[in-house]
Parts: structure tokens; C-alpha cells; sequence
């Protein structure tokens, strides 16, 4: 009793407080805005921990960096609008081979025209896989994008003098800006992939979070949940999908602008169908078209494989072997959230929250009546 | 009637559709004048449905023209349909599961977007208004079906009544001129039935409504004119009364051994072999 009422006065003083300040009342009340807030709050919380943590951290999350914006994007395809993509390591690939070769050809300075260059021809495939898939369903759809896996990293090795070939292109990754150095000093320096990459991770998380609460965000899950019902709500099926599909190849193609200035190198080894198997468990571990979940999902990712490695390592098992782990338990652990916990983390943790929320409302109901 | 009725007259010229060797409607003409609710009649499988799914745009007749507003409609593709103001319900519930009943009434609100994507990419001051727009208009519908309480829940947790107030609430909330319902009473009781027939009644002050329904005590009660099918053809047009004693339509019905009309404005009132909710 006393805990609910206690609830009901911290309440109604944030409501109070808001109404008094203008640009507190603003950030409640404009979407961009608020969003903007929390990517911001999380880049600090970035910088934070990039202080606290020495250069191996350094380099898982830059790791987790790429997987981020692919991952969000794929759940906004596949969690959101309901088309599922195998394909989705390929798109990557289109972005890490046009960074690569820009970078191998030209210094094409600020890097963000690379990553938007990047972005552009990601897009450009994910158009017309988009244009494809808007009339495929279900396995088709899978099995069309599994093909575009496959065989995407067959043309890297087909025209190999603009893309390495099997050798695949080294990358030079872009040099901190000059006013960088000056605010960071020398030794942050190392730093400098983890922090570009996690701005333009947050960024795609910025834009996404705006779109999934927009009006398209409710278009594309109407035509997720009832294609019938969508369509006389005024929704044109086929450019909603194919919407979907471009936006999502475009976080595709920034996820792979920064691999390729991660893993400094682009080879056909590197963008294969695994990678795209990776993401959807990263999606579905997290909880199927939740941003946070894709997050979680990546840091998954990112993380777990060290962490399997080291321990297979230290008990003993040689290191070909230790490597196979990852995978493996990936595997399994999909298989397992799957049948458990088919929600994800996400989905699993908001219905605990929700059904705890709801007993205690019942309680106090309760309480009252007495 | 009211003198100058609102909305706009409709009308179904000759109209045939095949389904291979099948002829699911064929040579249907019918109209709906401005304010004016038009029930459709017939027994299971008459093509009632198959009409709706004509003028919807999912089915393209092999003959037969369709006209509203007094120009064509050629090339109908279903999702034009909300943007030319008319709006339609689906036998059983097709609500979005996964949605808020809240963004279920406010998709069907968004017919006419005026914030393009750069401002809902870059969560600008317009899309938010625009939203803001829509999220007031989508609770007045779900306040007006008496709904408004469920705004939150999602529709998979909500008896099944109160789901087909949504999804009405979603086909009004574009404030369509012809509305088009699909046995909008399967599943509610005496008393609900009722109250939607109050609300169609209120409704048709504003829009033309064409009703489908097996309930023939609210399709009489309701409905200033009807037309009946029976194996995708029109047998009969006209007032309740008239329909009521028709005897080709007596015939229609007792051919498929269920109660006739006659007996239907009884107190049941079912005309089908279609199990109640
Ligand atoms: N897509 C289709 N393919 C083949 N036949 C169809 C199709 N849709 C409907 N039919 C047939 O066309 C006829 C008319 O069906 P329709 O669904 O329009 O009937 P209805 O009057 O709505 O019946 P009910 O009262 O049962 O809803 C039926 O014989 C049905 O089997
Ligand atoms: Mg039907």
C-alpha cells in the first residue's frame, strides 16, 4: 500500500516539473529530440568506457560498432516489416568493398563521404533485391537472398582488379582530423576507430528510432501483421516493402564502410554467408524488431566469441578447435532462445516487466476495494 | 432521407467475375445513393464477399464497370481505395495483431500523409505534429465506437466485440463517403447488434454504407434498400418490404434449407448455416 502511493507522488512531480522548463518541455515532447538525447547519453557512456578499458576493449567495440547498424537495420526488415534477408552479410559486403576500393584509390576526405558513398551503393542493391523481394514470400524470399549471399562475394573475385580478388583489398584506415588529435591528445589516438564508428553507429540508431515510431514505421508493421487490411488503409504493399528493404541496405552499407576500416581488410573470406547468419541470430537473440535488441545482439556478437575462445584455450583444446566454438555455440544458443525464449531478451524482459506492472496494479486494485 | 444527402452515389454496372468454370457474379448491377444504406443479401456463397473484393480492387471483372463520384474507376488498385473516401471492414476482425489498438485506428488514419520521409528520418517538428494530428483523430473514432479505454491494449487481448469496434473505428477514422461492411454483426450479442444498427443509422447521415450481413432482423431494420444475390446474380431489389415478399427470394433462401426472410424478422434472424459468436 504505502509502496503504490509512494509510486503515484514521484509520479505526477515529473509531469509538474516539465510543464516549467521550455527546452525540458520541448525534449518531451519532440521525438527527434528525445531520441537524440538518449544516443547521445549512450555516446558518452561510450567514451566512458573506452577511458576505463585498455586496447583489447578497444577493438571488440569497434567490432560491436559495425554489427550495430547492420543489425538494426535487419531487424527493421525482418522484426518490423516481416521480410526475412539471408542476405544481409552481402549488402555489408557492398559497403566494405566500395570504402575499400575509394580508400585504395583516392584520399577522399572527410570520411563521411566514403561511408555515404558506401551507403548510396548498398542501397542501390538493396533496391533492386528490394523490387525482387516485394513480390516473394516466406522461403522464397530466403532462398532468394541466400543466393545474393552466396554468390555477391563470387563478383568480388570475378572482377579482381577492382576488388583484390581472393587476396581481397588491404584498407588504410582514414586518419584521425587534425582537430581530433588536438582534443584527444596522442595517446587517445588509439582509440579513434572505436569512437568514429560508434558516432556513426548511434547515428543510424537515431535515424531508425525515429522512423519506427513515425507514421512508415506503423505502415510497415501493418503490412508485416495483414497485408489485406493494409493495403485498404490506404498502404501500397510493394513500396512499403521496398522501402524497408532500401533503408535497411543502407545501415547495411554503413555497417560495412566501418568493417572494412576495422578489420583493415576486405577479402571474400571475410563478407560470407556466415556473417549473414550471424546477424539474424544477433536480431533474434536480442528480440526480433527492437533497436535495443539488435544492439544487445551485437554486443553478443562482438563479445562472446573472445570470451569462448580464451576459455577454450585455457582448458586445453588447441586453437583450430577453439575457433569452431563460436559458431557452434551461436548455433545452439539460437536454437535454444528459439523454443525458450522466442521473443529475445527484449520481448522476454518487457513481459516480465509488464506482467509484474499488471499484478502489482491488481493488487493495489485490490487493496482499495478493501 | 435528409434533403441533401451527404457523400456520393456509387454504382456496379454489369459486373461478372469468373473463377475458372466458376461464375461467382455475373451481370451484377447495383447502387448506392449518396446517404443511403444498401444492404447485400443472399446465401452462403451468393458472392457477397466477390462483390466487395470487385469494388475493392483485389478482383478485376472480366465485364462490368464500376463508377463513384460520377467518374470511372478503372485500374482500381485496393490501396487507392481509402484515398478516393471509401473505407470497408473485413469479414472477421483483420486487425493488426502486433499493433496498439491505438495504431490500429491510426494507420487507417494516414490516408493522406502531408510530412514526407526526410522529416520522419530526421524526427522533425512537422512529422511530430502531423502524428499528434492523427493520434487526436484516431481517439475521437475509438471514443465514438466506445473504445476508447483500450487505446493501449493490443487486439489480441480484447473480446472479440470490442476488436470489431476497433476495426470499425479504423474504417471511420478516414472519414470515408461510402463505407463498406462486411457482416459487421458476426459475433455480438442482441443488445451490441442493436447499438450497431443505431451507429450505421447515425452514420448514414454522412456516408453511403453498403452492408453485408446475415442477421436479417438488423438488415431490415437498417437498410433503406436491398439487394439480393443468389448464385452471383440478382434476383431482387427493393425496400425491405418488398424484398421480404418476394418470391424469388423466398425461393433462394429455401433452396438452401435455412429459415426464410420472412420468418428471419422474427427474433433470430439468421439466415445462414454460419455458426454464431
Ligand atoms: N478466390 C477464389 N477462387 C475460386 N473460387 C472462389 C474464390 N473466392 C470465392 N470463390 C467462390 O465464389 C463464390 C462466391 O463466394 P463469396 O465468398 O463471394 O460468397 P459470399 O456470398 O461472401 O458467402 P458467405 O456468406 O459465406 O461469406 C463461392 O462459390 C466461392 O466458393
Ligand atoms: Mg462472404
Amino acid at each position: 500500500m504505502t509502496d503504490t502511493s509512494e509510486k503515484a507522488s514521484t509520479k505526477v512531480t515529473p509531469a509538474g516539473g516539465g510543464s516549467g522548463g521550455g527546452a525540458l518541455a520541448a525534449l518531451t515532447r519532440s521525438r527527434g529530440l528525445r531520441h537524440l538525447a538518449l544516443v547521445l547519453a549512450a555516446y558518452v557512456g561510450i567514451v566512458l568506457l573506452l577511458q576505463l578499458f585498455g586496447d583489447f576493449r578497444d577493438t571488440q567495440l569497434a567490432t560491436m560498432a559495425y554489427f550495430v547498424p547492420a543489425a538494426a537495420g535487419l531487424t527493421l526488415l525482418t522484426g518490423v516489416n516481416g521480410q526475412i534477408s539471408l542476405g544481409h552479410g552481402a549488402l555489408m559486403a557492398v559497403g566494405a568493398y566500395t570504402t575499400a576500393a575509394i580508400l585504395d584509390r583516392a584520399d577522399l576526405t572527410p570520411f563521411i563521404l566514403v561511408v555515404l558513398a558506401s551507403v548510396a551503393a548498398a542501397a542501390v542493391v538493396g533496391l533492386l533485391v528490394g523490387v525482387a523481394a516485394a513480390r516473394l514470400h516466406g522461403p522464397y524470399l530466403a532462398g532468394a537472398t541466400l543466393a545474393l549471399a552466396v554468390g555477391l562475394p563470387g563478383i568480388a573475385i570475378y572482377f579482381g582488379d577492382l576488388f583484390g580478388g581472393e587476396q581481397g583489398l588491404r584498407v588504410r584506415p582514414p586518419d584521425p582530423p587534425a582537430w581530433f588529435e588536438d582534443l584527444a591528445g596522442g595517446d587517445l589516438g588509439r582509440t579513434y576507430p572505436a569512437l568514429l564508428g560508434w558516432a556513426l553507429a548511434l547515428s543510424v540508431l537515431w535515424f531508425l528510432s525515429n522512423l519506427v515510431t513515425s507514421r512508415y514505421g506503423r505502415q510497415w508493421r501493418a503490412v508485416r501483421d495483414d497485408e489485406v487490411a493494409a493495403s485498404l488503409c490506404g498502404i501500397d504493399l510493394g513500396r512499403a516493402r521496398v522501402l524497408a528493404f532500401v533503408v535497411s541496405a543502407a545501415c547495411a552499407g554503413v555497417g560495412g564502410a566501418l568493417l572494412a576500416v576495422t578489420s583493415r581488410l576486405v577479402a571474400p573470406t571475410s563478407v560470407t554467408l556466415v556473417l549473414s547468419l550471424y546477424l539474424l541470430t544477433a536480431i533474434v537473440l536480442g528480440g526480433l524488431g527492437s533497436l535495443l535488441g539488435a544492439v544487445l545482439g551485437s554486443a553478443i556478437l562482438a563479445f562472446l566469441p573472445t570470451v569462448l575462445t580464451n576459455r577454450a584455450l585455457d582448458s586445453g583444446l588447441d586453437s583450430a578447435a577453439a575457433a569452431n566454438l563460436a559458431p557452434m555455440v551461436f548455433g545452439l544458443v539460437l536454437v535454444v532462445v528459439m523454443l525458450a525464449a522466442p521473443r529475445g531478451i527484449v520481448g522476454t524482459t518487457r513481459i516480465a516487466l509488464l506482467s509484474r506492472k499488471l499484478k502489482k496494479q491488481r493488487a493495489a486494485a485490490l487493496a482499495s476495494r478493501t | 432521407m435528409p434533403d441533401a444527402p451527404p457523400g456520393a452515389r456509387f454504382e456496379v454496372e454489369g459486373v461478372t467475375v469468373r473463377f475458372g468454370g466458376l461464375v461467382a457474379l455475373d451481370g451484377v448491377s447495383l447502387h448506392v445513393e449518396p446517404g443511403e444504406v444498401l444492404g447485400v443479401i443472399g446465401p452462403n456463397g451468393a458472392g457477397k464477399t466477390t462483390l466487395f473484393n470487385v469494388v475493392c480492387g483485389f478482383l478485376t471483372p472480366s465485364e462490368g464497370r464500376l463508377s463513384w463520384r460520377g467518374e470511372r474507376l478503372t485500374g482500381l488498385k485496393p490501396h487507392k481505395l481509402a484515398g478516393l473516401g471509401i473505407a470497408r471492414t473485413l469479414q472477421g476482425v483483420g486487425l493488426f495483431e502486433g499493433m496498439t489498438v491505438l495504431d490500429n485506428v491510426m494507420a487507417g488514419a494516414g490516408t493522406r500523409p502531408r510530412a514526407g520521409f526526410a522529416s520522419a528520418l530526421f524526427g522533425l517538428p512537422r512529422a511530430d505534429a502531423e502524428e499528434a494530428q492523427l493520434r487526436a483523430r484516431a481517439l475521437a473514432a475509438l471514443d465514438r465506437l466506445n473504445a476508447a479505454d483500450y487505446a493501449g491494449r493490443y487486439p489480441g487481448s480484447l473480446p472479440y466485440p470490442v476488436q470489431k469496434r476497433v476495426a470499425l473505428a479504423r474504417a471511420l477514422v478516414s472519414e470515408p463517403g461510402l463505407l463498406m461492411l462486411d457482416e459487421p454483426a458476426a459475433g455480438l450479442s442482441n443488445d451490441e447488434m442493436d447499438e450497431l444498427g443505431d451507429l450505421i443509422r447515425e452514420l448514414s447521415g454522412t456516408m453511403g454504407v453498403m452492408l453485408v450481413e446475415h442477421h436479417m432482423d438488423l438488415v431490415m431494420r437498417v437498410c433503406d434498400r436491398i439487394t439480393v444475390l443468389d448464385f452471383g446474380k440478382v434476383i431482387a431489389t427493393g425496400t425491405p418490404e418488398q424484398v421480404r415478399s418476394d418470391p424469388a427470394v423466398l425461393a433462394a433462401y429455401l433452396g438452401d434449407e435455412v429459415e426464410a426472410p420472412a420468418a428471419a424478422s422474427g427474433s433470430t434472424g439468421r439466415v445462414s448455416t454460419r455458426k454464431d459468436g
